[in-house]
């Protein structure tokens, strides 16, 4: 029954386990909605990922007419941009900056919350089975029985070496 | 904004060669450690057991606790 429990919890865990990172590291930002919130997959996306430096396609697409104007003065020499205009051009290409990707949230404590509540319930259920669902344990559960069988291993020698009877003094008839 | 170039080349060789003699050191500490603590403990105990075994000593031991079933015990 433990084997039952830990495979539960285990399926539980790799369920939420791979919705958290489904959720974290794909942060998609399309401004190319036509009707509702539906995405279309056959145009290049844009993604925040540490590993695509270079999103197939720019954050803001639709460029008002200043925008225009600083990608139009973008094709001169870089120097005679100011500060603020390098990083609007920036704000245009990338909606994130790899610093406020990398962020820590606060996801985790969710997660951890996640799995002691389902590391909770899933204590209710088995103990809910354990009286109401197993059978009688066997009769030799039972301290007699079991005692009778600890001096049968005893009799046996049962590892007198290294193991069970080696803690067994067989002189004075108690363990060591 | 001049920020130095960052180094391209060379990385997993840098890696490695911080790496692995500490991966070999490690691994070769763990084994020393466990045949001294494990295994030459072991066959000391083994050799010791031995020493003193008599082995009849033991099975009739064994018979009169009615464990065998080609050999009872003495009294039956």
């Amino acid at each position: 029954m433990l084997h039952l429990t830990a495979g539960r919890v285990g399926s539980r865990l790799a369920s939420r386990a791979a919705a958290a990172f489904s959720v974290s590291s794909a942060r998609m930002a399309s401004t190319s909605h036509a009707v509702s919130d539906v995405v279309d997959m056959s145009k290049p996306l844009y993604w925040d990922r540490r590993d695509i430096p270079l999103p197939d396609r720019a954050f803001k697409e639709s460029l008002t007419a200043a925008d225009q104007s600083l990608k139009q003065k973008e094709k001169g020499p870089w120097g005679q941009l100011t500060k603020e205009e390098k990083i609007a051009l920036y704000r245009m290409s990338f909606r994130q900056t790899y610093p406020e990707m990398n962020d820590p949230s606060a996801e985790w404590k969710t997660v951890v919350g996640g799995i002691f509540i389902f590391l909770g319930i899933t204590g209710l259920v088995v103990l809910w089975q354990s009286i109401y669902v197993y059978p009688e344990t066997p009769p030799t559960f039972d301290p007699e029985l079991q005692a009778k069988q600890i001096k049968r291993m005893l009799d046996m020698r049962i590892n007198p070496i290294e193991g069970f009877s080696a803690n067994w003094d067989y002189e004075k008839g108690q363990w060591k | 904004m001049s920020l130095p170039k960052p180094v391209m080349r060379g990385l997993l060789g840098k890696r490695l060669r911080f790496h692995l003699p500490i991966a070999f050191t490690l691994s070769i500490i763990s084994a020393i450690a466990f045949k001294y603590a494990v295994t030459e403990p072991r066959k000391q105990a083994y050799a010791d057991f031995y020493k003193q075994y008599d082995s009849v000593k033991e099975f009739n031991a064994m018979r009169e606790a009615g464990i065998f079933e080609s050999v009872r015990p003495t009294g039956e």
